[in-house]
Formats: C-alpha cells, sequence, structure tokens
C-alpha cells in the first residue's frame, strides 16, 4: 500500500487543457438548443459502437480517459447502454454485418442522439471503402452530426469533435 | 523436409509443396505427429488460369515453413478436412467456403461443420466474394439467417448471451454461455461480425499498395502486419532492405510490443479491481505514443514500414532520447511490477483464473504470449529468426501456469526484454540508407511473410498479378488459434471474471474477421 501511494504522489497530476471546439468538423448545422447544450455541456454520456474499425480507432478512444486526456473530468462519460447515451460515436467503416446492429443501437438511443463518426473510415470508409461486405462511411447508415478524420484521429481530435457536437457556436435553435 | 518442396525466397526459411488429396492428409498426421503447428488455412480462385480451386496449408515445421498446396476440382469442391488433426483449422475452413466455396469433408464423408463462419447474411450463401467473377462491389439482398448455436441441457442450466455490441470500449462479436448459478458450463463464441471484405479488397490494388490495407487488419498490429506484408514482397522482388532499415524495423516492432503491453497490463489492473493500474500504465502508453508522434511522425507507426524499408529515420540525439525514455520506463515498470504482484486482491483474481494448461494449449494450437503463458517456449524472434533477430538475441518469456496471472507475468518480461532489444538496436543501429528500391515481381511469384507480433505470429501470404497488381493476398492474424482456447479457458470460471480472462488473451476481431 505504501508503494501504490507513494507511485501516486509522485507522478502527481498529469491533466492537461481541454482543446476547443472545432466547426470544420461539423456535417449537420447544430440542432440543440441552449437549454440542452447547457445540461450536456455539464455531463454528457456516450456510447462507443464499433461496425468494423480496424481497432486502432479504439485504441484513441481509450486514450482519452488516460489521466492526460482524463475526459471524465470534464463529465464526458462512457456508457454502457444506449438508452442511457446522448451521443454515440462511431468508429471504421459500417460492415454490412454489423449494419443491423448499429441501427438498433442507434433506436434504442434517447433523443437528441448525437451522432459523431471516428477516423478516415467513419467519414469516407477510408482505406476499405464500400464492398460487397461493407457500406463505408458511417453517414452512409445513420444521420451524422460531426466526422473526425486521422487515421486514427489524435484524442485530442476526438475530444474537439465530440466538443464541437455539443458547443453552442452554430448552434440554431431546434 | 521433403526432397519435392520447393523453396520460397525471402527472409524466413520456407518451402512449398504440391500434393494431392491423399497427401494433404497423409502430410497433415505426419506433420502432426513431428510436433508442427497448422499456421494458417486459405483458399483461392485458379480457374481463369485452368487450376480450380487452390487450397493452402501452411505449417510451422522445426525448419521453418511449408506450405502443401492441393488443387480441388470446382466440380466437385471438397477436399479432406483437417479439424480433426489440428482443431484450429475448423474455422479457418469454414471461412473457405464462406469465401470460396468449398468445403472439408471428413473421412466419414460428413462435413463437420456446415454453418457459416464470415457468412452472417450479407450474401446468399451460393455466392463466394473470392470468386474471380464476383466484383468487389457486387451488390447482394442483405438476408437474415439464424445462427445454429450449440444447445447444452442439463438441470438448472441457462443461457447468457452478449453481443455482437459489448458494454465498454470494445470490439463487437457474440458470446453465448451457458451457466449453472454463475458458473461457466460452456462458451460458444460467433466471430466475423466485421468482416469488411478485406481479402477482396486487396485484389484492387497494386502490391505498392497494399501495404497500406495490411497495416490495417488489426490496427494495434500495425507494424507486425506491415513487416510480414514487406517481407513477403521482398522475397518476390528478390530485395533486401538496407541493415538500418532492418533495425529500424525491429525498433518499432519493440515499440508496439511494449505499448500493447502497457496497455493490457493496465486494463487488466482494472478488471482485477485495481484501477490504479489502469491510470499508471495508460499513462506510460500515452508517454510512449507520444514519443513516437515526436520521432516517427505517428503515434502508432503506421505506414512507417514501406516496401524495402522503413519511412522514418532518427538521429543521434533522438536515439539517446529513446534510451532516456527506456531507462525510466524501465524504473516504472518496476515498481508497478512489485505493486502488481504484492497486491492480494489483485493476486486472489488472478492466480488460477482462466486456466489454459499446456496440454490444451498444444491441442489447439494456440501461438503468441498465451502459448507462451501456457508452457510453450515458441518465439519466431528466436526460432528460426529472421534479420536482424538473429543479432539480437532475443529471451523467451515464458510460464507454466496457464492463468490470468500467468499472462500478467509474461507482459512484464516481455515488456523489459523489449527494453532491453530497444537498447541494444540503438546501441548498434547500422549506418546507412533506411530503404532499397523493390522492382515489379513477375506475375505468379509468391511470397510469405512471418513476424512475431505482440499477440503472436501474424503471416501474409501474397501472390503477384500483371504489371504490380496484387492477385491474391491472405493475411492471417494469431486470434485465429488463439480465440477457440479461449472458450476453454472459461469453463468452470464464473461469469463475472469473463471480461479479466477475455482481456488476458487480448484477441483481434478485426484480424480474423477479414
Ligand atoms: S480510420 Fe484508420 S485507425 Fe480508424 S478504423 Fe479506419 S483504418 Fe483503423
Amino acid at each position: 500500500m505504501y508503494q501504490l501511494l507513494k507511485q501516486i504522489v509522485k507522478v502527481g497530476i498529469k491533466t492537461e487543457a481541454r482543446p476547443l471546439a472545432d466547426e470544420s468538423m461539423r456535417v449537420l448545422a447544430g440542432r440543440l438548443n441552449d437549454e440542452v447544450l447547457r445540461l450536456l455541456g455539464r455531463a454528457l454520456t456516450i456510447r462507443h459502437v464499433d461496425p468494423g474499425s480496424c481497432n486502432g480507432c479504439e485504441l484513441e478512444i481509450h486514450a482519452l480517459n488516460n489521466p492526460y486526456y482524463n475526459l471524465e473530468g470534464l463529465g464526458i462519460k462512457f456508457v454502457a447502454s444506449p438508452r442511457h447515451a446522448d451521443m454515440l460515436l462511431v468508429t471504421g467503416p459500417v460492415a454490412k454485418n454489423m449494419e443491423q446492429a448499429l441501427r438498433r443501437t442507434y433506436a434504442a438511443t434517447p433523443e437528441p442522439k448525437l451522432v459523431v463518426a471516428i477516423g478516415d473510415c467513419g467519414c469516407s470508409g477510408g482505406v476499405f471503402g464500400e464492398n460487397y461486405a461493407c457500406r463505408g462511411a458511417v453517414a452512409n447508415v445513420l444521420p451524422v452530426d460531426v466526422t473526425v478524420p486521422g487515421c486514427p484521429p489524435t484524442p485530442t481530435a476526438i475530444m474537439q469533435g465530440i466538443l464541437t457536437a455539443i458547443s453552442g457556436k452554430a448552434g440554431t435553435k431546434a | 523436409m521433403e526432397i519435392s518442396a520447393q523453396p520460397v525466397p525471402g527472409a524466413v526459411p520456407a518451402w512449398r509443396k504440391q500434393v494431392d488429396a491423399e497427401r494433404w492428409r497423409t502430410l497433415a498426421e505426419q506433420l502432426l505427429s513431428a510436433g508442427s503447428r497448422l499456421g494458417a488455412l486459405w483458399a483461392s480462385d485458379e480457374r481463369d488460369r485452368g487450376g480450380g480451386y487452390l487450397l493452402r496449408a501452411l505449417y510451422v515445421i522445426f525448419e521453418g515453413l511449408l506450405i502443401a498446396e492441393l488443387r480441388v476440382d470446382p466440380a466437385l469442391a471438397t477436399y479432406p478436412d483437417l479439424s480433426d488433426l489440428f482443431a484450429c483449422a475448423g474455422r479457418m475452413q469454414r471461412a473457405a467456403f464462406d469465401l470460396c466455396g468449398m468445403r472439408a469433408v471428413s473421412i466419414s464423408g460428413e462435413i463437420p461443420d456446415v454453418r457459416p463462419w464470415l457468412r452472417h447474411g450479407a450474401w446468399p450463401a451460393d455466392a463466394h466474394p473470392l470468386h474471380r467473377e464476383h466484383a468487389l462491389s457486387q451488390p447482394h439482398p442483405q438476408t437474415e439467417e439464424r445462427y445454429a448455436f450449440v444447445p447444452v441441457e442439463g438441470e438448472g442450466v441457462h443461457e447468457i448471451a452478449v453481443g455482437p455490441v459489448h458494454a465498454g470500449i470494445i470490439e463487437p462479436g457474440h458470446f453465448r454461455f451457458s451457466v449453472v448459478g454463475e458458473r461457466v458450463l460452456r462458451l460458444e463464441q460467433r466471430l466475423g461480425y466485421k468482416h469488411k471484405g478485406i481479402e477482396k479488397r486487396f485484389e484492387s490494388l497494386s502490391l505498392a499498395e497494399g501495404i497500406r490495407l495490411a497495416g490495417r487488419v488489426s490496427g494495434d498490429s500495425t507494424v507486425a502486419y506491415a513487416w510480414a506484408y514487406a517481407m513477403a514482397l521482398e522475397g518476390m522482388a528478390g530485395t533486401t532492405p538496407p541493415a538500418r532499415a532492418l533495425y529500424l524495423r525491429a525498433l518499432f516492432l519493440e515499440r508496439e510490443r511494449i505499448a500493447n503491453h502497457l496497455g493490457d497490463l493496465g486494463s487488466l489492473g482494472n478488471d482485477g479491481g485495481l484501477a490504479f493500474g489502469l491510470a499508471q500504465f495508460s499513462r506510460l502508453k500515452e508517454d510512449m505514443l507520444r514519443t513516437n508522434a515526436a520521432l516517427f511522425g505517428h503515434r502508432y507507426l503506421m505506414d512507417r514500414v514501406v516496401p524495402g524499408g522503413v519511412a522514418a529515420d532518427i538521429g543521434d540525439s533522438e536515439s539517446a532520447a529513446i534510451l532516456a525514455e527506456g531507462e525510466r520506463l524501465r524504473t516504472e515498470l518496476r515498481t508497478l511490477r512489485a505493486i502488481y504482484y504484492n497486491h492480494a486482491g489483485l493476486q486472489d483474481r488472478c492466480i488460477t483464473c482462466g486456466r489454459l494448461t499446456p496440454r490444451t494449449a498444444a491441442t489447439l494450437g494456440v501461438v503468441g504470449l498465451v502459448a507462451r503463458a501456457s508452457g510453450h517456449a515458441i518465439d519466431l524472434r528466436v526460432h528460426p529468426g529472421h534479420p536482424p533477430y538473429g543479432e539480437l538475441q532475443p529471451e523467451i518469456a515464458s510460464h507454466r501456469n496457464g492463468d490470468v496471472a500467468a499472462r500478467i507475468v509474461v507482459r512484464f518480461e516481455e515488456a523489459f526484454e523489449s527494453l532491453k532489444l530497444q537498447r541494444r538496436i540503438l546501441h548498434r543501429l547500422p549506418t546507412g540508407p533506411i530503404a532499397a528500391s523493390v522492382c515489379t515481381p513477375d506475375e505468379a511469384a509468391f511470397g510469405i511473410g512471418w513476424i512475431e507480433g505482440w499477440r503472436g505470429e501474424v503471416f501474409v501470404a501474397l501472390e503477384a498479378g500483371p504489371n504490380g497488381a496484387i492477385r491474391r493476398c491472405h493475411p492471417h492474424d494469431p486470434s485465429w488459434q488463439n480465440w477457440p482456447a479461449l472458450e476453454h479457458a472459461i469453463i468452470g470460471n464464473i461469469v463475472p471474471d469473463f471480461p479479466l480472462v477475455n482481456k488476458s488473451f487480448s484477441l483481434s476481431y478485426a484480424g480474423q474477421d477479414l
């Protein structure tokens, strides 16, 4: 126990300043009203769905919870059920074998159902493209609010994407 | 080695051998009794060249690799089953039917398992995407197909089905547990959800372009796949990468191993009730990724291995920075290892949990770190080895217990060993160019790549088409062998321990779904 505490004290707090929203990632015009944005800004819940990534994007989503990015510290939490989620974070192209599961997850998510597509694959199909087994971009299957390019996008870029989706800047009142 | 086998040029010792159906089977029996393993099995369509279908089985023999090649008459489209000899053949044979339309038939004339594996209804049973006439983007109506899970009956037995979408940030797959109370009687996996046509997609690319896709078969092993692909292509083209490039590839591969082991050690601590571990290891991993980004231009080193060499070089100051980082990491790892090994709660969760005995591991042909934690000292870097590992003299980490605790020990030991190799690489880094040019291989040239990635051995088999096109590319992930072993390791454990056991295997869905 002593060693464990010593290690915690020695390492100290590593969390860095959060990045800003980036409007260039926005696909759909902001569709949340100020009240919702204010609430989400305090406690946002995210459900991650992987309908076909190479698993590279997952590594960076995991990194969001390391002490440097400390996403939970911003009040943003990953949840185990779509029913508790405000946002779906979707990685990879959509494999046809996962299309139905993705649609079902979306259907189970309560409004406002923000969708953020992660990575070049989520944006466009990436290196896999569209084929007999693959639908390509997430937007081919679901309405997407924000896309975050990169292969994989850095944790900072993913945070920017999430924050863009819930930022009010271009927010038109719903 | 059989006299009639023909050598495959390249960095690893490999031979190929044409066999008939009878020899396909007797060779397998003979290799099994000699202690060889089945590394991979895949099918191709050669009808356009008058060769019918072509099935290949890649064996890991003492001397290296032996690839048995069987021509299959398309009118019959059957071949002798190997799954009774090599259990891991079962799923690969089912995948070969889904993609290329030929069936394994047992000695008694039965089809051992008719259920599809990669085909879930995205294409009909009579369409086979790897047939030459099947277009890459051929449209098919989506059908919904029921999958026949094996029923388990008995008093008090009930089923728990999870997935394909899991709670947590993980890849999709389906797990069906048959349990009594909390105890697992049986686990059946269903995978293939992420199948996205990778092998067919390769055939629309040139040999030069293919490496980018190879590096994205399983993103967490991008260096291993890219190197395996490059090795196959260089073998076909008769190119030997410069010594400096090979050392830098080894540096990338060992850094990939360390980063993944750090990530898993953190998650294992967390799943074992020590959240402290996740915070500590994820910080150490992030430090490494940032160094990768600063020095090599990519956090996971994607696209840094290129045909003929590498795409990133370092100077003396970068080398010194990596060495200093390595020293810091070694000190921190020692501290964390002591905390993990002395933490009664964590040890209590991990010792005897999810045990894979050496015997079961051998029967299932398990590979990589899971094999090493179950008493099998197999590691390609050590034997038969390939440049530059002969000069680096890596040592194998292994353990006999085969439980979660053993898989944690092996990860710690391998991380220390990789740090040692990193020091050797940087101290001995040869001078000179970092890439050689790769000429276009002749049509029908065949190459093989074999790399010991952090998870286990990765293969890439590559064939050239005309004018530098890919005719066929088959990437093989070690998860093919290790997924079935997880079904065994969980038996008798309680359901709440599944995440911990699953994490200790840390297998790729993307890599096996293709
Ligand atoms: S964007 Fe890149 S890292 Fe992400 S799933 Fe696609 S290939 Fe993998």
